[in-house]
Formats: structure tokens, C-alpha cells, sequence
């Protein structure tokens, strides 16, 4: 690939990719993009109905439960651990991405698993506030949450919303976390280094920070707004 | 193609920045949950500032992890540019749907069981009557 950015090279001459990266990456940035309309699309629909609804649960009544608190009020807490966890393992899943620029396999190895470690907990953490929710009486259909303003839920909006979106999002994350254990065992056995280049990490690396990226969007759609 | 130059240094992709955009992340979160927290605690600042405060952050957030983690930042202009454009459709499509949830809201509102109507209504002799508060029957 050629690397040399010029100002005056003619980018769409021919010869090389006008855009500067391989097809594989390209195409995964364009898949990306269809990905980034579907989660607008059922943000967009959540935001819709949410602005046809008179009135709507207050997010930090019902997330406000902590593992091992019981009943303790704390709201924002464990979906802010959540957060964490997930920026966290979008850190170690770029210096993945950047111990393979200098093919340190081993610096390649170790980061990815702390990734796949770190998407497994938030799987983790986003079964336990599912069963904790189902056991509180919510699922698709079912809304035992009252309005903000008091009065008693009329539909299931919310829930259904809330499930559809947090749970396709949790798809993202499961099949990004397989998508990494398949590149963790390429590397051990050495596929990379005979190719000569890690860019297979790149490109996975490029959809696991999307999935991070959606998640910045239904934290503060679901439990900030 | 495959021939990637290996040797050559990118200055964006150091571990140095990459730890930077951590923190900026991170100290982005735990403003937008102290903020939350304050909102709680004093009812300051208003839902409406409030709510304009974290859609404002979050589109920061989102910016250092497009720029930084993905590396858009660093591509050639091409590349940004066939990635972002796009992605204006998502201004009409937040501006049109919203305004037609909201649309529906006063609807519901206006035609909501007990409400006195703001339009004309239609003539009392018909049903006799009957359009009183709490009276729901005919819808």
C-alpha cells in the first residue's frame, strides 16, 4: 500500500486504493456505516415514541440496582461500571491493534485478551441487569414501571425498547467477543506473522470500537436522557 | 496491496495517545454521571440544559473514539468523507421523526378523554350531550 500522502497526488488516477486502505478495511467501514443506520433507526423509533408518549418511567428509578446491594438505592452506578468496562476494553483492543503495527506478537496476544476479558464482563454485567429487571417484572410486553409523573404505565414501550435495543447491542458485543477469541487463535498459531502484516486486528479492532461507540449512545439515550 | 510498511511510525497511534484519549473518555463519563448525580441532589442544572448537556458530550465522546480508537482522524480526506457524509441523513432523520412523535403527544393530548377540545366542536344535539368531563364513552 502506498502510504505517501502527498497534496498534489491525484488520488483517483488509478493504481492504488483511493482511499488509502486495503478493500478488506474499507469495506468494513462501510459495513460499519450500514450498522451505525440500523442502531440510528431503532434509536430514531425509541426517540419517537418517547416523544409521542405523554409521559415516560424515570430512568433512575428503575436502574438503580447494584449486585450484592440488595435494595440500596443507586442509580447510574452499575450501568457507569458497565461503561467503564467497555472504554476500558476498547483501550486494550487499540493496543492490540498497535503492538501489531510493530508485530510484537506477544504484546498482541496479551491485549487481546484482556479485550475478550473485558467484553465477557460486560456480557457479564448486562445478563445480570437483564435477570435482575426480569425478576422486577419486566420483559418485552411487560411494564411494571410507573411514569415519571406518577400515573401507572398504559403500554410496554419502554421495556420493549429498552430490550430490543440494549439486547441487539448485546448481540454486537457477543459476536465482536468471537470475533476476537478467532483472531486471539490466529495469532497463536501464527497466521499474521506468515502473512507478514496484523490487519486482521485492525478490522476487527475498528468493529469492536464501534460497538463501544454505540454503547456511548444508548447509555445516554436510555439512562441519562 | 498487502505490502504494508511496517517500519514506519504513525505519531497517532502511539500508546501515548491512545492512554490521553482514554482519560478524555473517561473524564467525559464521570462528568455526565456527576452531572446526573447534581441533578438529583438540587434539581440543577434544569432536565432541558441538562439533556442538551449530554447529547452535546456524547457526540464529543463519539468524536475521540471515530478520530482516535478507529483512527478516521488519520485517514486521507477521501476516506473521512465517504464515512461521514452520510451520516447527515441522521440530522433530518432526528429532526422529522421527533417533530412527528411530538406532533402525535398533542394529539393525544387535545383528543384525551375529558379534555375540552380546542377545535370546534360539533353540534351538542346529535348525541344529546354528553361530552363532559370524565366521559371517555364515545371514543
Amino acid at each position: 500500500m502506498d502510504t505517501t500522502v502527498t497534496a498534489k497526488k491525484k488520488w483517483w488516477a488509478g493504481g492504488y486504493s483511493p482511499f488509502n486502505v486495503s478493500y478488506g478495511k474499507l469495506m468494513m467501514w462501510y459495513f460499519l456505516l450500514s450498522d451505525a443506520f440500523t442502531f440510528g433507526a431503532l434509536l430514531i423509533s425509541y426517540g419517537t415514541v418517547r416523544f409521542s408518549s405523554l409521559s415516560w418511567p424515570d430512568p433512575n428509578h428503575v436502574f438503580h440496582s447494584f449486585p450484592f446491594m440488595g435494595d440500596a438505592n443507586l442509580p447510574l452506578v452499575f450501568v457507569s461500571l458497565m461503561t467503564f468496562i467497555l472504554i476500558m476494553s476498547s483501550v486494550t483492543m487499540v493496543l492490540a491493534v498497535h503492538a501489531g503495527h510493530h508485530r510484537d506478537r506477544k504484546a498482541v496476544i496479551k491485549w487481546l485478551i484482556w479485550t475478550i476479558i473485558g467484553g465477557a464482563a460486560f456480557l457479564g454485567c448486562q445478563a445480570w441487569e437483564w435477570t435482575h429487571l426480569y425478576h422486577s417484572g419486566a420483559w418485552w410486553s411487560l411494564n411494571p414501571f410507573a411514569n415519571a409523573d406518577g400515573t401507572a404505565a398504559t403500554n410496554s414501550n419502554f421495556t420493549d425498547f429498552f430490550f430490543t435495543i440494549t439486547g441487539f447491542h448485546g448481540l454486537h458485543v457477543t459476536s465482536g467477543v468471537i470475533l476476537n477469541i478467532v483472531i486471539l487463535l490466529n495469532v497463536l498459531n501464527g497466521t499474521y506473522e506468515k502473512r507478514g502484516h496484523y490487519e486482521m486486528v485492525e478490522k476487527v479492532g475498528l468493529y469492536w470500537h464501534f460497538v463501544d461507540l454505540v454503547w456511548v449512545f444508548v447509555f445516554t439515550c436510555f439512562y441519562l436522557l | 496491496m498487502a505490502n504494508v510498511d511496517t517500519t514506519q511510525e504513525h505519531a497517532s497511534s502511539s500508546t501515548k495517545t491512545i492512554w490521553k484519549t482514554f482519560w478524555i473518555l473517561l473524564g467525559i463519563t464521570v462528568v455526565e454521571i456527576g452531572l446526573a448525580f447534581l441533578h438529583l441532589g438540587t434539581g440543577f442544572p434544569g432536565k432541558l440544559l441538562l439533556n442538551a448537556i449530554f447529547i452535546g458530550l456524547t457526540v464529543v465522546k463519539a468524536f475521540f473514539i471515530v478520530a482516535e480508537f478507529m483512527h478516521l482522524g488519520h485517514e486521507i480526506k477521501n476516506l473521512i468523507l465517504s464515512v461521514l457524509v452520510p451520516l447527515v441523513f441522521f440530522v433530518w432523520f432526528i429532526i422529522a421523526f421527533l417533530a412527528d412523535g411530538d406532533s402525535w403527544k398533542n394529539m393525544r393530548k387535545d383528543l384525551s378523554p375529558g379534555k375540552a377540545r380546542t377545535y370546534e366542536m360539533a353540534k351538542p344535539a346529535e348525541h344529546g350531550g354528553g361530552h363532559g368531563a370524565g366521559n371517555g364513552a364515545h371514543h
